[in-house]
């Protein structure tokens, strides 16, 4: 049961990672603020201008 | 008692493995069930990674788990962070995994499914896989550093160079032919204009639910913008039975291609919250679910393969594309055994995320090993189609003929039979006027998994929403990369103008974003364009040209880690590297020569445009010899730029080997990683 529950931990994370919403906790802490509008509107200017330069496969 | 428990293990699942591929390679003139395919791919990945990937790890890597990361070193909460190793390696393949291990495995299905099969198998364990690990553990050792980046410090100011423009001429073809598919697949097809066209709303809904709503969650709205994009598909059937709202979704090829021209336009200049972020989320959740449903209904199903193992196209002469086996099935099929453009991903994000070291194993080595998993669910779906159809799909107007009934004749003398009646009965089924010449590769795939769901849940009644879901999930991922191509190289040209005129280089500086912008969509939207025209559909231009453009980066990418390789002191085991390579420069060289110089003018790009200079001249023929010549002198600046980095690379390895320059590499020095003891 542990163990399934691990795996379950650990594909949500994955999933927070991969949709950027662990990147968006992680810039609440940094801020030290909670999440709101502006904060939202706050993280999406400072991660859009990395996030674009990614390339994706074909 | 344990040792010889784990030989005895090892040992059945490399025997069940060869039996699976000894069946898959010799089993003629009856089909075959899908799971051999499966099995042999899962024995291979299973070996591969064990016992290859390991060896490569201790012998030429010298992984070591108490060597400090970057991620660890230079954390910074952003870019650098320690992450879990099965975050980075979902976050990796979510990276990599793009249409084209579903599109080149479709394509390349003309030749049967044997090749296809056994060059994802043989390239993603002993090429693929390899370079996506050594470059993430070279990158890693190199503060995350990207390709280009060690082009040029470990090879020369020649190889960043040329790494620079294989990067900007791959993104360029790949927009090209990755907008074309799209267009081949929604041509006068309302239900999936429609459905696609519903992504916008629906995206920018996503965009203010994130904003105002509900700020940050997007598991949360990418599930609900699941269910809304499910809901357009349901409502799409109804736009194409209503003739006034079918007309208003209608679009002609060229209309299609202007209209994807635009929308690249406004996704690389507006604010990306808008539009792109959300769309990117609904892209990422759409192709997870996907992926994962297509690999459950394969191997629950296990359906029969239709498709022969080898065709008799083997001999050049297919319709999809022409050229023999070799080089073409090899430069047809790039991602999914192995592509250039993972190098970029392996040096991008991903190494600065890395805890350490030994995990770059296994998301380096593993996510490619997935994502090579997908081609070859890829090509099961391109089989499971009687081969008659797949023709009839997959073959432009152009070499079948326009009428129905010409163009089953001429496929059925092929020694597919597929008559008009059965194409009218398929396209009905599936909600669609015609499905003849839909060159691309997605309309084919779409069919395929269409008819494996609709075999198991819904039946036939369903085979319509499951053949526009295939299509919206297509559609919906290409476009994504689309947007985000265009961005990339939109900043990559602004990089480098500005060394030209700082302002240019200003990301923020509107007149350079337009610009630039306009600059990078004329460029791919041309050869959009001109696959729109093409009377042979296109693709069989464009999409070697991408094959080719995609396996010379990858050249440029095995050269960096042998020269890397060789530095380390570790030559006597370059071979891992350099054999990839070896293959990579006969296969792409000798495919450019042919898109050159063959005689046959539906392969050689001079061939055909002299050719149609033989004939009466008109304004849209001197546009297709315009063309032919202008894919020609792409195809030639491609390969003179990677004999440049050849030789550079050559000049380093001889050197070194012979004493005569020093064996620097540029890594990071060592720190001692603190991850160890405070995990105790």
């Amino acid at each position: 049961m542990k163990q399934i529950v691990s795996i379950w931990r650990t594909f949500m994370a994955a999933l927070r990672e991969i949709f950027d919403e662990a990147a968006y906790a992680r810039f609440l802490t940094r801020a030290g603020t909670a999440s709101s509008s502006e904060a939202y509107a706050a993280f999406r200017r400072e991660f859009d201008e990395a996030k674009v330069r990614r390339p994706k496969c074909c | 008692m344990n040792k010889t428990l784990k030989i005895l293990g090892w040992g059945t699942v490399a025997l069940l493995g060869a039996v699976a591929v000894g069946t898959v390679a010799v089993r003629r003139g009856e089909p075959i069930n899908a799971l051999w395919l499966v099995v042999a791919a899962a024995c291979c990945y299973a070996v591969g990674y064990r016992f290859y990937s390991r060896f490569i790890a201790v012998k030429i890597l010298a992984l070591d788990g108490l060597r400090a990361t970057p991620a660890e070193r230079l954390e910074n909460g952003r870019d650098f962070l320690v992450t879990n190793k099965w975050v980075v390696f979902g976050h990796h393949f979510a990276a990599i995994a793009g249409p084209g291990p579903l599109v080149g495995p479709v394509l390349a299905a003309q030749f049967g499914y044997l090749p296809g099969t056994m060059w994802i198998l043989a390239g993603a364990v002993f090429a693929g896989c390899v370079q996506d690990f050594v470059i993430l553990l070279f990158s890693v050792r190199r503060d995350g550093k990207s390709l280009t980046e060690m082009a040029k410090s470990e090879i020369g100011r020649v190889g960043g160079f040329v790494a620079y423009l294989a990067v900007i001429a791959i993104l360029i073809i790949l927009l090209g032919v990755a907008a074309l598919i799209v267009v081949n697949a929604l041509k006068a097809s309302p239900w999936g204009t429609f459905t696609i066209a519903m992504t916008m709303p629906i995206a920018l809904l996503m965009g203010v639910y994130l904003r105002r709503i509900r700020p940050g969650k997007v598991l949360e709205v990418s599930a609900l913008g699941f269910v809304l994009v499910l809901a357009a598909i349901w409502g799409g059937q109804y736009v194409s039975q209503n003739a006034a709202l079918a007309r208003v979704f209608t679009f002609s090829a060229p209309t299609l291609a202007i209209l994807i021209m635009v929308y690249g336009f406004a996704a690389s200049a507006l604010p990306v919250w808008l539009l792109l972020a959300p769309r990117d989320y609904l892209s990422t959740f759409v192709k997870l679910g996907t992926i994962a449903l297509l690999a459950v209904g394969i191997v629950a199903l296990h359906p029969t393969l239709h498709m022969l193992a080898l065709t008799r196209f083997v001999d050049g002469t297919g319709p999809v594309f022409a050229g023999k086996i070799f080089p073409f099935a090899f430069i047809t099929i790039a991602c999914g055994a192995i592509s250039g453009f993972h190098a970029l991903i392996s040096s991008g994000t991903t190494p600065k995320l890395i805890a350490r070291e030994t995990e770059t194993r296994m998301v380096g080595y593993g996510a490619m090993m997935a994502e090579s998993a997908v081609a070859v669910m890829a090509i099961i779906a391109a089989c499971v189609v009687q081969p008659g159809i797949y023709f009839a799909i997959n073959s432009p107007a152009g070499i079948v003929g326009q009428a129905p009934a010409v163009a089953a004749a001429t496929i059925s003398s092929w020694g597919f039979p597929v008559t008009a009646a059965d194409m009218q009965a398929l396209a009905h089924a599936v909600g669609e006027q015609t499905l003849y010449n839909r060159t691309g590769g997605a309309p084919a795939f779409a069919v395929g998994m269409a008819h494996i769901f609709s075999h198991s849940l819904g039946g036939d009644t369903l085979m319509a929403l499951w053949y526009h879901f295939a299509i919206m999930f297509e559609a919906l991922f290409i476009l994504t990369i689309l947007d985000a191509g265009t961005r990339v190289a939109r900043f990559m040209v602004q990089d480098a103008l500005g060394h030209v005129y700082k302002p240019l280089g200003r990301t923020s500086w509107y007149p350079s974003i337009l610009a630039t912008s306009a600059l990078i969509v004329a460029a791919w939207g041309y050869f959009l364009w001109q696959g729109v025209r093409d009377p042979l559909g296109g693709i069989n231009s464009l999409w070697p040209l991408f094959g080719i453009s995609n396996q010379l980066l990858a050249t440029v990418a095995l050269c960096v880690a042998t020269t890397i390789i060789i530095k380390i002191h570790r030559a006597r085991y370059a071979a891992v590297t350099l054999v990839p390579l070896a293959w990579l420069v006969a296969v792409t060289f000798t495919a450019s020569w042919h898109k050159l110089f063959d005689p046959n003018p539906r392969v050689g790009f001079l061939a055909q445009a002299q050719v149609l200079a033989a004939g009466p001249v008109t304004k849209d023929t001197a546009q297709l010899i315009f063309n032919n010549r202008l894919d020609a002198g792409v195809t030639g600046i491609l390969v003179v730029m990677v004999t440049l980095i050849l030789i550079e690379s050559g000049r380093q390895w001889l050197g070194i080997l012979r004493g005569t320059r020093e064996a620097r590499v540029k890594e990071s020095p060592f720190v001692r990683t603190r991850l160890v003891e405070e995990r105790g």
